[in-house]
């Protein structure tokens, strides 16, 4: 199926040709961050992470979002999605390559990596989740691909395969509980230290990452031709629903224990994020207020269900995407490491270096995805699947 | 073919047989084999290593500045700050001062002694009985010690900063650029190994001096103002210190038992 790469349009090139630019750019000022070290980004001794772990964050999200296409379909047998699950899948192993990318280049010493392998230490939540995401893509990949290839030649897939999808279904959860206990374990640092965490990283998952791939499928609609199908659509656009107001209503959960309680522990991290602590105020405030805006925006035209896989919908996906990136890939790493460990303020302002490094890294996730959705489209096209109303 | 070329390929011949076959794999083999661990000698030892910093014998910033001094020239700890080159937030430090409101956050009560309120309180590991970072740390490189200090492993550590996360007492520096621009030339202690760029450090409650039957170096700057012994030992020092005076730590209710105690 490989061959399929090679036969596109010119702008289908041009779009290649673009990201392998942007890459190789990136790619520089990554060599310069390797040479001189971390010190180049925003990150200091009381900030100790910053952009590029909540970007591995906020992907093992998008990653496990997949299972909100194969769970229906393998679970409930909801045929209307089998048209959509290889953009899932495909799209898991783009996000889970950027995982890992995110956390190589958030290594001081990359080069020594595999000693996370060389001495398995089982006490470390880092460890587990190594072994999920390996696995997870690996799932993904298998699952995908043969899938494809029996969709290709018009048969049905190995009954193995129906098995590994299960396990999918089961690892997609644990790949994202698993990163959320690299958080929620931690003590001293109040805003992590939430029994919620596991379960509120599920809910913000569960609504972007499928949000994502809507916006994805439907620009695919308008380049290709490809339509996902009406109720497709608008089943999947429920599911986003359904999670982001879960993800709200444990978001909620958070203030009310953290104010009706008065521990200061658990309140100053929503405090600086939303109003400044000790009078410093950051520029996550006026993006905490943002991503309000956007939660009641894109929940007024997605819980009506008349406008809800209407001509809106795309703004509403927009505005949760952004919402949901902004309190999972900005205020969970900085509500975290502020107040710091002595109840101070150290501010965290990413240098123009890291945020290009963070850009290069999504552009080999787009290509990855590009590469990948190409042959699933042209699959889609050669046996005719290629539009969801009328299968 | 002619003589030179047959001898050479007769000695390459048997040369690689030879490191193939074996034969000669057994000295080089007990070169490369692990060796073996003695205790020093005159090394110090304890069950559990502990430390009281008796903050009422501190007075003046020179009192505090020779600890501080003492450890970052036994360890060659740069002082980032010193060029004012933009990474002063990314500095390194093992032992350092703040404000009880700081050091204390969770006990914190406006209405302390101005006394209290006013002085500074040396900070530095706490080397807990159940450390966080141990926990965390994905590669073993930061380990805990049958006598309780918490130490680390340069050459292992893959600079993933967990342990600093993991933390509660921002107690670990990352070298975020190369530390050695920082460093005098030569370094002011030489026996000890400068670090690269890329890893996390922190105090180690001197292991390598306590080796060599040497207290800390803070310990031996502090002329009596902080003690350092054996928690296990109703004899020790520690244990005087902390049986004759109220003693407090750092947010004890995270459940880390450190090993640093203050008396205030």
């Amino acid at each position: 199926m490989v061959e399929k790469l090679l036969e596109g349009s010119k702008r289908y090139y041009m779009w290649l040709l673009f990201l392998v630019g942007v890459i190789a750019v990136c790619g520089i000022v990554y060599l310069t961050q390797l040479f001189e070290g971390l010190g180049v980004t925003g990150m200091s001794r009381d900030v100790s992470w910053g952009l590029y772990i909540s970007q591995f964050t906020y992907l093992v999200g998008v990653a496990a979002s997949a299972v909100m296409l194969v769970l229906p379909a393998y679970f409930h047998h909801y045929k209307k999605f089998k048209i959509m699950i290889i953009f899932g899948e495909f799209m898991a192993i783009a996000a889970v390559i950027m995982c890992c990318l995110f956390i190589v280049v958030d290594l001081g010493q990359p080069q020594r990596m595999m000693n996370v392998m060389l001495h398995p230490t089982p006490n470390s939540v880092m460890f587990y989740d190594m072994i999920v995401l390996i696995g997870y893509l690996t799932i993904n990949a298998i699952v995908g691909w043969v899938t494809l290839e029996a969709e290709r030649h018009e048969t049905t897939p190995p009954k193995w395969v129906l098995y590994l999808a299960y396990l999918s279904i089961i690892w997609a959860f644990s790949i994202h509980t698993v990163t959320a206990f690299l958080y929620a374990g931690v003590p001293g640092r109040h805003y992590w230290l939430t029994a919620i965490m596991a379960a509120r990283f599920l809910a913000s998952a569960f609504c972007s990452g499928p949000a994502i791939l809507l916006l994805l499928v439907l620009l695919v609609r308008r380049l290709t031709g490809f339509n996902p199908g009406k109720e497709a659509i608008h089943t999947l656009a429920t599911i986003i629903t359904y999670a982001m107001c879960l993800n709200v209503f444990f978001y909620i959960l958070e203030c009310f224990t953290a104010f009706y309680s008065g521990i200061p522990g658990h309140a100053d991290p929503l405090v600086f994020l939303f109003s400044g602590f000790h009078g410093v105020t950051s520029w996550v405030t006026p993006c905490m207020w943002l991503a309000v805006l956007c939660v009641i925006g894109c929940l007024a035209i997605l819980i009506p269900p008349q406008t809800r896989s209407g001509k809106y919908m795309p703004y509403a996906l927009g505005m949760l995407v952004l919402a949901s990136w902004i309190d999972k890939g900005l205020g969970l790493l900085i509500g975290g490491f502020t107040p710091n460990m002595f109840e101070s303020v150290t501010l965290f302002v990413p240098t123009i270096r890291e945020i290009c490094v963070t850009i290069g890294v999504y552009a080999v996730g787009a290509l990855v995805l590009s590469l990948l959705w190409k042959i699933a489209l042209s699959v889609k096209f050669d046996v005719g699947h290629s539009d969801g109303d009328k299968m | 073919m002619n003589k030179n070329r047959r001898s050479f390929l007769k000695v390459a011949g048997l040369s690689v047989f030879a490191l193939t076959s074996g034969v000669l794999s057994t000295p080089a083999q007990a070169m490369v084999s692990p060796g073996s661990y003695e205790h020093a000698p005159k090394g110090l030892k304890a069950k559990r290593w502990a430390m009281v910093i008796d903050t009422r014998l501190f007075r003046t910033a020179s009192d505090y500045q020779a600890i501080i001094d003492a450890c970052h020239a036994a360890h060659n700890v740069p002082d980032i700050r010193v060029k004012s080159d933009g990474h002063e937030k990314q500095e390194i430090k093992w032992i350092w001062t703040d404000s009880y409101e700081h050091t204390f956050p969770d006990d914190m009560n406006e209405h302390l002694s101005h006394r209290v309120l006013e002085r500074p309180f040396p900070l530095l590991c706490n080397h807990c009985t159940n450390p966080p970072c141990v926990r965390v740390c994905p590669t073993s490189a930061t380990y805990k010690l049958p006598n309780g200090v918490v130490t680390m492993d340069y050459h292992r550590c893959i600079g993933c900063r967990f342990c600093m996360a993991g933390c509660p007492y921002g107690a670990r520096s990352f070298n975020f650029v190369d530390p050695r621009p920082y460093l005098s030339d030569p370094v002011k202690n030489p026996e000890y190994p400068t670090r690269m760029k890329g890893v996390v450090e922190k105090c180690t409650f001197c292991v390598e001096r306590l080796a060599k039957g040497l207290m800390p170096a803070c310990v031996e700057a502090s002329e009596g103002r902080i003690v350092f012994g054996d928690l296990d030992d109703p004899e020790s020092p520690v244990r005087k210190a902390l049986a004759e005076n109220y003693s407090i730590r750092r947010k004890p209710n995270l459940g880390t038992q450190p090993g640093v105690y203050y008396i205030v």
